[in-house]
C-alpha cells in the first residue's frame, strides 16, 4: 500500500507579503514541493504603459514596500540608459549612499525581526528568551538607521520622493548628510554585536544552492553597477547586465501568481542574493566587513542557505561602512541635482542589487517621452525555482535520516529553508501576464 | 500588565507591505506597543496565530479578488473595530487603474484560466465592500499617524487626525509654493495633510498620496491649472495616481481623460 504524507501551510508566516506550502511525499518519495505565490497581481507592467519617464520611479517604488529604493535605483538606470543620459559621479555617490539605506534597515528587519527567531526557537521577536534583548535593541536601532538614510536622502523611508530619472529633485543639504555621522558610527557597532550573536547560532544542515548569480564588481561591493557573473560548478559566465534578458529566462507556473526563472541553456535554477554577492564580490568589501567575512570560517563560495542570515549581517555593516565614507565626503551636488529631460524614443534595460537579489528592469519609450513597454523581474521570482528546488532536497535528505521527523518538524524546516531566502512575495507577485481563456 | 490586554490584528489584500511595515517602523514604541497590546495576528512578525475575535483590526490592501470580498466579511465580522490604512485600502491603489477598464487586457483578469487566481475587474476600497471604522491615508500612512489612531481606539476615543490638506503643512514649515512660484501643477491645496509637505520641500509637486482632503475640489484646481497653461493629458495623470479612484480624483479623472466604462451609468 502507498504512504501518503501531505503538508500543507496555507499563509506562511515571517516572510514579506502572502505564499504557501504544499508538500506531497509518497513512498518516501517527494512527488510535490511547492513555494507557492497567491498575491493577487497588481499588473506593475501594464499599468506603467502610458506614463511619462519621469512619473516612473514614483510608481515602481510602491511595487514594494520594503524595497522602493531597489526599484526606483532599476527604473532611473533603464530610463537613463534609455534617453542616452548619465548622472555625475556626485550624484551616483548619493544614490549609493541610499541604497545602503535600505539594504540597512531591510536586511536588519529580515536579519533580527523575522530570521533570528528560526534559530532561537521562537514563533516571533516578541518572544525572544530576555538574553536576546540587547539583539532585538540592536536590530530596531540598525533598522532605524537605515530608515534616517532613507530620510535625509531619499525624503522618506518607505516611498522616498525625492529620487528622479536624472538625478534627484533637491540635494540633500550637507548638515543633514553630516549629520547621519554619529548614528552610522553607533550602527558600526551595533551591527558588530549582532554578527557576533549570529555566529553563535546553531546552523542545521541546509542546500546549497550551486548555481549564483549577481552583480560583480572589480571596483567596490556591487549595488547600482558592475557586471553580470553566473557561477557554475562548471565555470563563470560574465557579460555586460544588459544579457540578463537572454541568460535568464521566465516561465509560468500554473500554483504561482509570479513567473519562475531559469538558466538558458541547462535550465539551471539559480541562487541570486546576499549569498550569491558575498561569493562574488567577497574582496571588495570595505575593511570590517571583509574581516568578519574572511574570518568566520565558511567557504562562501559553498556557503549554505542558512548562512545566509550571517552573509545579512556582514552586507549590512558593510553599507554602514560604505555609508559613513560616503557621509563624511559629502558636499553638495551643484543645482539643479536634476538633468533636465529631453523625451525621445529608445529602449533601456538595467539591474541593480536589491536587498533579497538582482533586479532587473526594460523599457521602451516613444518620442514624446512615454512608456510603451515594461518589463520587471524582481529577485524572488528568480529564487523561486532554486526555493523549490532545495525544499526537494531537504525533504529527501530529512526522509533517509534514521528517525525522520514529524510533520511539524518538517514544515518548521521547510519553513525556515523558504525563509532563508528572505522572499518578497509583494514584489515577485505583480508581473504575471495573465492567459485568456475565453 | 493587565490581564485583559486588548487584541490586534492585521492583515494583508492587495498592496506593497509599506503600511504594515510602518507598524514595525515604530521601533522604540514598537515594543512598548507590545506590552500594551496583545499582538494577535500578524503573519509578517509573528508565527504564532490567535483565533479572533480581536479588539482592534488592520487592514492593508485593496479588494481586487474573489476570494477577498469573502475574506473581508469574516474579518469584519471577527473585529470589534476595523481599520483601513493606506491608499490601497482606502482608495483601491495604484491598481485601481484597471477600474478605468479602457484596455481588454485589465478586463481578461475576469477571465483568467481558472488554474490561475482569478481577479476581479476592479480594485476597490475596503469600505466599499464591508462597514469600516476609520480611514487613515497615505502612500504609505505615516508612523506617527498610526500610533495616534492605534492609541485612540484603544482608549476609546476620537483620533485626532488634521484633515485639512497638504497646502496648510507647507505653510507651517514655510515652504515657497511650487504652484505660485513657479507655475508647477501641485495636488497640495487638495490632498489630505500628514506627508509633512514633503515633495514641495524637494522642490517638486504633491502627487497627492494621501488621497483628498475634506473638502477637496480637483475638479476646480485642474481647471484652473489648466487655464494657466498645462497640458491635459499631463494633469490626467498626474490625478490617476495611488488614488486614482476616492472619489474626488476620480471626478476629475473622468473629466480629463473621459468616463471610467466600469462607472455607473447615470
Amino acid at each position: 500500500m502507498k504512504t501518503i504524507r501531505g503538508i500543507s501551510v496555507k499563509s506562511l508566516t515571517r516572510v514579506e507579503g502572502e505564499g504557501s506550502l504544499k508538500v506531497r511525499l509518497v513512498d518516501g518519495r517527494v512527488e510535490i514541493a511547492e513555494f507557492s505565490i497567491y498575491e493577487p497581481p497588481r499588473f506593475f507592467e501594464r499599468l506603467l504603459r502610458g506614463r511619462q519617464v519621469a512619473e516612473v520611479p514614483d510608481i515602481t517604488a510602491r511595487i514594494c514596500g520594503i524595497c522602493p529604493v531597489a526599484y526606483q535605483m532599476s527604473s532611473c538606470l533603464a530610463l537613463e540608459k534609455a534617453l542616452g543620459i548619465e548622472v555625475s559621479p556626485a550624484i551616483d555617490r548619493l544614490r549609493r549612499l541610499l541604497y545602503c539605506g535600505e539594504w540597512i534597515t531591510s536586511h536588519a528587519l529580515h536579519m533580527h525581526l523575522l530570521h533570528a527567531p528560526d534559530f532561537l526557537g521562537c514563533e516571533s521577536a516578541f518572544t525572544l528568551p530576555p538574553e536576546y534583548a540587547g539583539f532585538l535593541e540592536d536590530g530596531l536601532a540598525l533598522k532605524s538607521l537605515g530608515n534616517q538614510i532613507l530620510e535625509a536622502v531619499g525624503g522618506r523611508a518607505v516611498h522616498p520622493i525625492n529620487v528622479a530619472v536624472g538625478g534627484f529633485h533637491r540635494g540633500p543639504e550637507v548638515a543633514a548628510v553630516r549629520g547621519l555621522l554619529p548614528a552610522l558610527k553607533q550602527g558600526l557597532e551595533a551591527a558588530q554585536r549582532s554578527l557576533r550573536v549570529v555566529q553563535q547560532f546553531d546552523f542545521p544542515a541546509s542546500p546549497s544552492p550551486r548555481v549564483r548569480l549577481s552583480l560583480a564588481s572589480e571596483r567596490e561591493y556591487p549595488m547600482n553597477h558592475g557586471e553580470l557573473l553566473i557561477s557554475r560548478p562548471t565555470g563563470d559566465t560574465r557579460g555586460p547586465i544588459e544579457t540578463f534578458a537572454e541568460q535568464s529566462q521566465e516561465f509560468q507556473v500554473p500554483q504561482s501568481t509570479a513567473l519562475h526563472s531559469r538558466l538558458a541553456g541547462d535550465n539551471a535554477a539559480y541562487l541570486c542574493g546576499p549569498l550569491a554577492r558575498l561569493a562574488h564580490n567577497i574582496d571588495q568589501l570595505p575593511p570590517k566587513a571583509r574581516q568578519v567575512a574572511e574570518s568566520c570560517g565558511i567557504n562562501w563560495a559553498a556557503a549554505a542557505m542558512h548562512q545566509s542570515i550571517l552573509a545579512r549581517g556582514i552586507e549590512v555593516l558593510a553599507a554602514i561602512e560604505e555609508a559613513i565614507s560616503l557621509a563624511a565626503a559629502y558636499q553638495a551636488p551643484p543645482a539643479p541635482a536634476q538633468i533636465p529631460l529631453t523625451p525621445r524614443a529608445g529602449s533601456g534595460c538595467h539591474a541593480t542589487e536589491a536587498p533579497r537579489g538582482l533586479l532587473y528592469h526594460s523599457y521602451e519609450i516613444d518620442a514624446a517621452g512615454l512608456v510603451t513597454a515594461a518589463t520587471i523581474i524582481p529577485p524572488t521570482s528568480q529564487n523561486q525555482a532554486q526555493i523549490e528546488a532545495d525544499l526537494a532536497d531537504l525533504l529527501t535528505e530529512a526522509l533517509h535520516q534514521s528517525e525522520p521527523p514529524d510533520d511539524p518538524q518538517l514544515t518548521r524546516q521547510c519553513e525556515t529553508l523558504i525563509r532563508s531566502y528572505d522572499p518578497c512575495i509583494s514584489c515577485a507577485t505583480h508581473f504575471l501576464t495573465l492567459s485568456i481563456d475565453r | 500588565m493587565s490581564p485583559h490586554r486588548p487584541t490586534l490584528a492585521v492583515f494583508k489584500f492587495a498592496s506593497c507591505d509599506g503600511c504594515q511595515l510602518q507598524l514595525l517602523d515604530l521601533e522604540g514604541q514598537l515594543r512598548q506597543l507590545a506590552d500594551r497590546v496583545e499582538i494577535a495576528h500578524f503573519l509578517e512578525a509573528r508565527s504564532q496565530i490567535e483565533p479572533g475575535p480581536y479588539d482592534v483590526g488592520l487592514i492593508e490592501g485593496s479588494i481586487s479578488t474573489p476570494d477577498d470580498i469573502d475574506r473581508i466579511k469574516t474579518i469584519r465580522r471577527q473585529c470589534r473595530h476595523l481599520i483601513a490604512l493606506g491608499a490601497c485600502a482606502t482608495a483601491g491603489g495604484i491598481q485601481a487603474l484597471r477600474n478605468w477598464g479602457r484596455d481588454p487586457e485589465f478586463l481578461a483578469g475576469v477571465y483568467a484560466s481558472p488554474e490561475y487566481i482569478s481577479t476581479l475587474a476592479t480594485s476597490t476600497a475596503v469600505a466599499d465592500h464591508v462597514p469600516i471604522d476609520y480611514e487613515l491615508r497615505g502612500c504609505p500612512i505615516d508612523p506617527g499617524q498610526l500610533l495616534e489612531v492605534l492609541t485612540a481606539f484603544l482608549l476609546g476615543r476620537r483620533p485626532n487626525i488634521p484633515s485639512h490638506s497638504v497646502c496648510m503643512e507647507c505653510k507651517q514649515r514655510q515652504t515657497v509654493c511650487v504652484a505660485v512660484a513657479r507655475g508647477i501643477s501641485c495636488l497640495g491645496p487638495v490632498t489630505h495633510a500628514g506627508c509633512g509637505a514633503i515633495c514641495p520641500a524637494h522642490g517638486r509637486e504633491c502627487f497627492g498620496c494621501y488621497g483628498p482632503s475634506e473638502p477637496a475640489n480637483l475638479v476646480s484646481l485642474t481647471g484652473f491649472y489648466q487655464r494657466e497653461g498645462a497640458d491635459r493629458e499631463d494633469l490626467g495623470r498626474l490625478v490617476q495616481s495611488f488614488n486614482a479612484w476616492a472619489p474626488a480624483f476620480r471626478q476629475a479623472a473622468e473629466r480629463l481623460t473621459g468616463p471610467s466604462d466600469l462607472s455607473p451609468r447615470s
